[in-house]
């Protein structure tokens, strides 16, 4: 992008708002993997073909069903939580005892497997997604801002907003953050410690399909879509420290805001260079703070 | 790769016998895949070294390889330094850049760590693209067409020998490396990080070398593969490659040479005969009256799911790699065994 010539603060706040909306799926994706890791200590390099897998059965419900985009959007979460807790039980769950390294491949094994099941159901090539918002902008105060980025940070943040009441007002969800914590004191009290980690890969299958079907409107619908999608989420897991759902959120939102007024302001960024800056400054911050912005470093005892 | 048994030393002869015997054996196609069988090993040997080792895992092999490559092609193609001549100074220049990366990674654990070299994966070819006037940007170095200055030999095979001469070379060096002290100081990290502090081992020194070795022979397998390929652009060492190489390795088994090689065929072969796999596995389902149509291994994607597939049974079925598989074999019918036995034992207390 090239220098503006002069800063306007229109400009700025559309940028503004552009960099929050992005940074917001980043963050819903970052979520969703930090709930897995959470629940079942395995970090889901799958995640994102997951939710690109689950955006396909939302554009299949609209063009060879004839669903207008709020009615796919509920059934295809519906179809996420299923697939997440399917994905469990079966793939993940023979695994429970297997090394680190095990895991990773087996999510590794998870991607490709989605990514070409996309590929073979639907074709490689691209299409177009059409989202609920349409292209005519706000005007607030002089300054045009996207309706559809507006949009983009409303749904998601409300997805957000909606899980974490789930997790702090309700007993399953008591009972899901119990079986992260403390599996065995949890088994004890009766809470089917095996079925919360499933519905744990539900939720996040869920939040996959919300930044799936969310970013596809603007990036196009292809087996690759999230892949991108995928390395920035993870930045911004890591970012805001793995374990922490605020910092997930938290680390997205900054993440997509610093990529996008760096790539307009700093006249020497090309887009090719986007994601190594975005790693720069993730390598860092955890060369300073290991555990990430709301990371707690664990201190072991010998 | 640990000790020389008279059983390995026959295996290891016999190997060594079918890599100079195949390329009179097959097409030269062949010749050039088992070339590249070669240049894989040579970079599973290096991932072999961090991962099964030292126990650093390693998403970004792919990464140090373009580097190696990048080298060769700008070396050869601008400075016309003879393209043979570049292969050490790849491996140099990839272990010294592993060396410094080896730094940040020593602050980052597991899952963190698979994530910093995934990124760094992710950040050699944007970074290739970027710096267009030196490394052709998208559209890469084209190096010569492979000569042979062997009149027995055409290029193809001429190549296949220097690949496995060099790699046989590597793996001497590597079983000498891990088998020495500083193995010993390697494996200790990998075991225990706090017992080895503890006895004098600098985690720092040692997790520092093991990247620099590891991503020295990624480096040299770089050059290589570039020299095979004839060209070298962003997009011959894609992120897939990383992920392939350590999938290999943990097919493979993570710290035996045997593994490697098999790791090294499976990276070469699986996605290019993935596909092909299925048909005899449809026709099965449908004798079994599954109802289920003909699969056209063409279609996109098909290889990719029999391969994540394939992954998945093999990650289940050999954990400890497919060169383990013998004695894991061994280990279940021995469990299987003693839980026959166990009725008999209560009967006769």
């Amino acid at each position: 992008m090239l220098l503006p010539l002069a800063f306007t603060w229109s400009e700025f706040f559309q940028q503004v708002v552009f960099g929050l909306s992005i940074g917001s799926v980043y963050g819903s994706l970052a979520l969703a993997i930090v709930l897995i890791y959470r629940t079942t200590r395995v970090v889901n390099f799958a995640q994102g073909e997951m939710a690109m897998f689950t955006t396909f059965i939302c554009w299949s419900l609209i063009t060879n069903h004839g669903l207008s985009f709020w009615p796919a959007f509920f059934v295809t979460l519906g179809a996420a939580f299923v697939l997440g807790v399917a994905v469990e039980r079966i793939v993940i769950r023979p695994f429970e005892h297997a090394s680190h390294l095990a895991l990773i491949l087996v999510t590794i094994a998870l991607f490709v497997i989605f990514n070409g099941l996309a590929a073979w159901i639907w074709t490689p090539e691209q299409r177009a997604f059409v989202g609920p918002f349409s292209a005519k902008p706000f005007i607030i105060g002089g300054v045009a801002i996207s309706r559809q980025d507006v949009g983009v940070l409303a749904v998601t943040l409300l997805t957000v907003a909606v899980l974490w009441a789930f997790f702090r007002f309700t007993k399953l969800g008591l009972a899901m953050r119990a079986a992260a914590i403390g599996p065995g004191a949890s088994r004890l009290m009766g809470v089917r410690v095996e079925w919360m980690y499933a519905l744990g890969w539900g939720f996040a299958t869920v939040l996959g399909a919300v930044s799936g079907m969310m970013v596809a409107p603007s990036i196009f619908l292809s087996p690759g879509m999230m892949q991108l999608v995928l390395i920035y989420a993870f930045a911004a897991a890591v970012l805001g420290g793995i374990e922490s759902p605020v910092g997930a959120v938290v680390g997205g939102l900054l993440l997509g805001l610093g990529t996008t007024l760096i790539g307009a302001y700093v006249p020497f960024v090309s887009s090719d260079l986007d994601v190594p800056i975005a790693f720069t400054i993730l390598v860092l911050v955890l060369l300073f703070r290991p555990a990430g912005l709301f990371g707690r470093v664990v201190v072991r005892r010998v | 790769m640990i000790g020389l048994s008279p059983l390995r030393v026959v295996l290891y002869a016999a190997l060594l016998a079918a890599i100079v015997a195949l390329p009179y054996t097959t097409g030269e196609f062949r010749v050039t895949q088992f070339s590249y069988v070669g240049v894989f090993a040579i970079a599973l040997v290096g991932l072999s070294i961090l991962t099964g080792i030292t126990g650093q895992i390693s998403l970004g092999h792919g990464g140090f390889m373009a580097i190696g490559a990048y080298v060769t092609g700008i070396l050869a193609m601008k400075y016309g330094v003879p393209e043979l001549a570049t292969i050490p100074l790849g491996g140099l220049v990839a272990g010294i850049v592993g060396f410094l990366f080896g730094f940040p990674a020593l602050r980052l654990a597991g899952v963190y760590l698979a994530l910093a070299t995934f990124a760094f994966a992710l950040i050699v070819p944007s970074v290739a693209i970027a710096m267009g006037e030196f490394t052709g940007g998208t559209a890469g170095i084209l190096l010569d067409l492979p000569t042979s200055p062997v009149g027995a030999l055409t290029p193809d095979k001429w190549l296949y020998f220097v690949t496995w001469a060099i790699a046989i070379v590597l793996f001497a060096g590597a079983v000498l490396f891990v088998n020495g002290k500083r193995g010993r100081a390697l494996r200790a990290v990998r075991d225990n990080e706090l017992a080895a502090t503890s006895s004098g081992v600098s985690l720092s020194r040692y997790k520092t070398l093991a990247f620099g070795v590891s991503a020295f022979y990624a480096g040299v397998a770089g050059s290589l593969y570039a020299i095979l390929n004839f060209i070298v652009t962003p997009g011959t060492f894609p992120v897939t490659l990383s992920i392939l190489l350590l999938a290999g390795l943990v097919v493979g088994g993570a710290t035996s040479l045997i593994g490697v090689i098999i790791g090294a065929i499976f990276v070469e072969f699986i996605p290019l005969y993935a596909g092909d796999v299925l048909g005899p596995v449809v026709n099965f389902l449908q004798r079994l009256q599954v109802p289920i149509d003909d699969v056209d291994p063409t279609t996109p994607g098909v290889p990719s799911v029999v391969y994540g597939v394939i992954l998945l049974l093999v990650l289940l079925i050999a954990p400890t790699g497919l060169a383990g598989l013998p004695g894991r074999i061994g280990v279940l019918t021995k469990r299987v065994y003693s839980r026959l036995n166990v009725p008999e034992r209560r009967a006769n207390p």
